[in-house]
């Protein structure tokens, strides 16, 4: 007799916490044959602003960690990541239809994408900032700092797994706090990785994820005024341009929707794009 | 006559040798436009300096136009090297006519002398020789190998610092390859047309600078044109929310430099002589009409009267009149429109409550003016301590611990610039750290370096200007070159009606 399975019941993750969405709405997630496999929690307008509320009480203390910590914090998820590797390659198996190997090939590119970007963290400052020899008795440096609250729409293309870290983990590397709306269809395995992330060290509330419909959700980030910044990364085919004039408004920070293989590839600019130079000047005694 | 009255030293307007009318400069000669033309006054005597041309529809696509094909045909083929030598003739040549550019910028802008003869124009200078040398360096930039430049450049500057402005776009700009089309405000035109001289005496190739007078309608289609490939916009928020809204959904690259209401924090253990002087160049360095005047004075409760005693007396000394007089310390308001919001503002300061001291000085009679004022008992809900004022007015707030300062300093959807007065360096590192601002003074106020990245947080705008990072402005990194981008973009009806 064969053990009967207990399935789980995948919820939002807002704040460090799993709370269900606060509508009561949930969505069916299916294979690719439309098999039904879980019901996704299907967030609302408040568990948006929720959680922005959450990420922007997480700045301050994830944008004051030391780059060292912030990395090694980063560093841990990979570890945690590939300790649970099967989880994830059955996962996305299940919902994207991939076979057991581009599965396992993608859950590693996601785990080697989270090193790679950890270890930005102390050096992309070093890469983006610079002294000023400017002319007069002047001390006087600049550096990136995060931008502070980011909003990103995750590729809503194959990869969900993948997708998902490679618009987070930039974001989050340069210390800003992030809310992200999974991809749509397939949202299990940004699920699992807030999973992944509740029993790392990553404090509560940087990372925010939210499941359901992006062009519900999606608005109300772009024009929430708590936000600075905004990901179009997999909003391709919601009305982006929609999004980015309600973004002008507060005068947020845009990336543009990307679509194909490259998008959202690993690159330092999608660390700086989510920074911002202050110039520090201090006099120097004429001795 | 008392110690502090001087004989008139005006800077003779001799060395001007102005055109009674001025036409757009396009593709390397100066055009009628097709709009009815208006006057540029000086704002000290409201006599008028000359007619400006105004630029239509038909205009701005003409210069469009003209920038375009330099791009193809001229700018975008040539060496780094030699555009860098060209951008070194122009700074050369700024120094050269320097004094008779500080005069006509003084006569235009209605700011004293010896601050366009000691800072604007040397700055201008400056700045063109910077970015000269990165013209052939651009590898090194921080985007990679073969940064590419963007293509046409739309520009609009504000009127505070005319030809500091025009430096700051179109420096940055050539050197990275692009071409412009640079629209000055419209009550301060006369530098940038006197610079499209100067493109003229360097010979450079005509298009690559293109200069169109104009208002706001003028901007408003430079900057929405279709063969645009960036805008930088320098001015209010309200207007830089409307140019984000339409460059929305197009790839042109933006870069915007608003509003500020900059805290300058002075704690009790300021070296006060010197925080005195730097309040005082905080917020009345050019009349206040400065994005990043230093406008909010956080002051630490222990030492606020001794401080608000000092200022009033400092202001006390302060020369308000004639611009072009080298002892005038305190020139005009730029237009009657400022000048009249400025009032507006420190009105409503008084009816919120707050204290009002204004210097005791002597107001000419024509033109624009406004005794530098100071509001103490001034709370963070008053609107002079929200609102950018852009005059001569200081709202003073008090404060307790850093932590308060902090708070208070960050407490505005602005975050330009900010100052710091202490002695104590460990102190302030850690305020630095944590104020929200693109330019952080300590110890020192309004400094401003070509090497040196400035522009704000928040609702400030984006991007930098100055700097590596300000060159970054006008190039594309090597990496996102290949960005796969969506198909074209839906235009949805609101972006219609936002247009």
């Amino acid at each position: 007799m064969t053990r009967l399975a207990v399935p789980k019941t995948y919820k939002l993750y807002i704040g460090g916490k799993f709370p269900r969405s606060e509508s009561g709405r949930v969505y069916p997630v299916t294979t690719k044959q439309g098999d039904f496999l879980a019901n996704a929690a299907k967030a609302s307008r408040k568990d948006a602003r929720h959680a922005v509320l959450a990420a922007r009480a997480a700045v301050s203390g994830w944008a004051g960690t030391t780059a060292y910590n912030r990395a090694q914090v980063l560093y841990r998820i990979a570890e945690l990541l590939e300790g649970r590797r099967a989880q994830f390659i059955d996962e996305i198996t299940a919902s994207e239809g991939s076979s057991p190997q581009a599965a396992a090939a993608q859950v590693d590119e996601a785990i080697d994408r989270w090193v790679w970007y950890a270890g930005w963290a102390d050096k992309y400052v070093q890469v983006a900032g610079n002294a000023n020899p400017v002319s007069g008795p002047f001390f006087n440096l600049s550096v990136p700092e995060p931008t502070g609250v980011v909003a990103i729409v995750a590729p809503q293309a194959g990869g969900s797994l993948l997708g998902l870290v490679s618009a987070v983990a930039p974001a989050l590397v340069a210390g800003n706090t992030v809310v992200v709306i999974a991809n749509e269809a397939m949202p299990l395995s940004a699920i699992s990785l807030s999973e992944v992330l509740a029993t790392s060290d990553v404090p509560g509330g940087v990372l925010n994820v939210l499941t359901g419909s992006p062009a519900e959700i999606a608005p109300w980030l772009a024009s929430h005024a708590d936000v600075n910044a905004l990901d179009l990364v997999g909003a391709g085919a919601l009305d982006w341009v929609d999004l980015q004039i309600q973004a002008a408004e507060t005068l947020k920070r845009v990336l543009p929707p990307e679509n194909g293989p490259d998008a959202a590839a690993p690159s330092l600019h999608r660390i700086t794009a989510f920074t911002e130079t202050k110039t520090v000047w201090h006099t120097k005694a004429l001795i | 006559m008392n110690f502090l009255d001087y004989a008139p030293a005006p800077e003779s307007k001799a060395i001007l040798n102005l055109r009674n009318d001025y036409g757009l400069f396009i593709d390397g000669e100066f055009v009628d436009g097709t709009g009815t033309p208006f006057a540029s006054i000086s704002p000290a005597t409201e006599q008028q300096i000359a007619m400006i041309s105004n630029a239509g529809a038909a205009d701005v696509d003409k210069a469009v136009a003209a920038a375009r094909r330099a791009y193809d045909t001229t700018w975008s083929r040539l060496s780094g090297s030699d555009r860098g030598k060209y951008l070194f003739r122009i700074a050369r040549l700024v120094q050269e006519r320097a004094r008779e550019l500080a005069v006509a910028e003084s006569l235009d802008n209605g700011k004293p002398i010896k601050e366009t003869r000691d800072v604007d124009i040397p700055l201008v200078a400056a700045w063109f020789f910077y970015y000269a040398g990165w013209a052939d360096k651009l590898e090194h930039a921080g985007l990679g190998p073969n940064p590419a430049s963007l293509g046409v450049a739309a520009q609009v500057i504000p009127w505070n610092f005319p030809l500091l402005m025009l430096a700051w776009k179109i420096a940055p700009a050539l050197a990275a390859g692009n071409t412009v089309v640079l629209k000055p405000a419209e009550t301060t035109p006369l530098t940038a047309l006197l610079f499209a001289e100067i493109c003229q005496q360097a010979d450079l190739p005509p298009g690559v600078v293109n200069i169109i007078t104009g208002a706001g309608d003028t901007g408003d289609l430079l900057v929405k044109h279709a063969d645009v490939n960036k805008v930088a916009f320098t001015g209010s928020t309200a207007v830089g929310r409307a140019i984000a809204r339409s460059v929305a959904g197009t790839d042109k690259k933006l870069t915007l430099e608003l509003g500020g209401k900059g805290a300058n924090i002075v704690f009790d253990d300021a070296p006060i002589d010197q925080a005195i002087e730097g309040i005082v160049n905080g917020v009345f360095f050019n009349q206040g009409q400065v994005c990043c005047a230093g406008s909010r004075l956080l002051v630490q409760e222990s030492v606020h009267d001794d401080v608000v005693d000092r200022l009033k007396q400092r202001l006390s000394t302060l020369r308000l009149g004639d611009p072009l007089d080298k002892n005038t310390d305190i020139g005009a308001i730029n237009s009657a429109a400022q000048l009249k919001r400025i009032s507006a503002l420190s009105d409503i300061g008084e009816q919120e409550g707050a204290e009002r001291w204004s210097a005791d000085c002597a107001i000419p009679e024509n033109g624009f003016w406004f005794a530098p004022t100071i509001f103490t008992n001034v709370s963070t809900s008053h609107r002079i301590a929200r609102d950018e004022i852009f005059g001569p007015v200081l709202s003073v707030l008090t404060f307790r611990t850093p932590a308060e300062a902090i708070a208070k300093a960050n407490n505005t959807p602005y975050g330009l610039s900010a100052g710091i007065w202490s002695d104590k360096g460990s102190r302030i590192l850690a305020v630095a750290d944590k104020l929200r601002a693109g330019v952080v003074w300590a110890n020192t106020f309004n400094r401003f370096d070509p090497a040196s990245p400035f522009g704000g947080y928040k609702e400030s705008g984006f991007g930098r200007e100055g700097g590596r990072q300000g060159l970054a402005a006008y190039l594309a990194p090597a990496s996102t070159k290949a960005d796969a981008r969506t198909d074209t973009p839906k235009i949805s009806a609101r972006k219609k009606a936002a247009q």
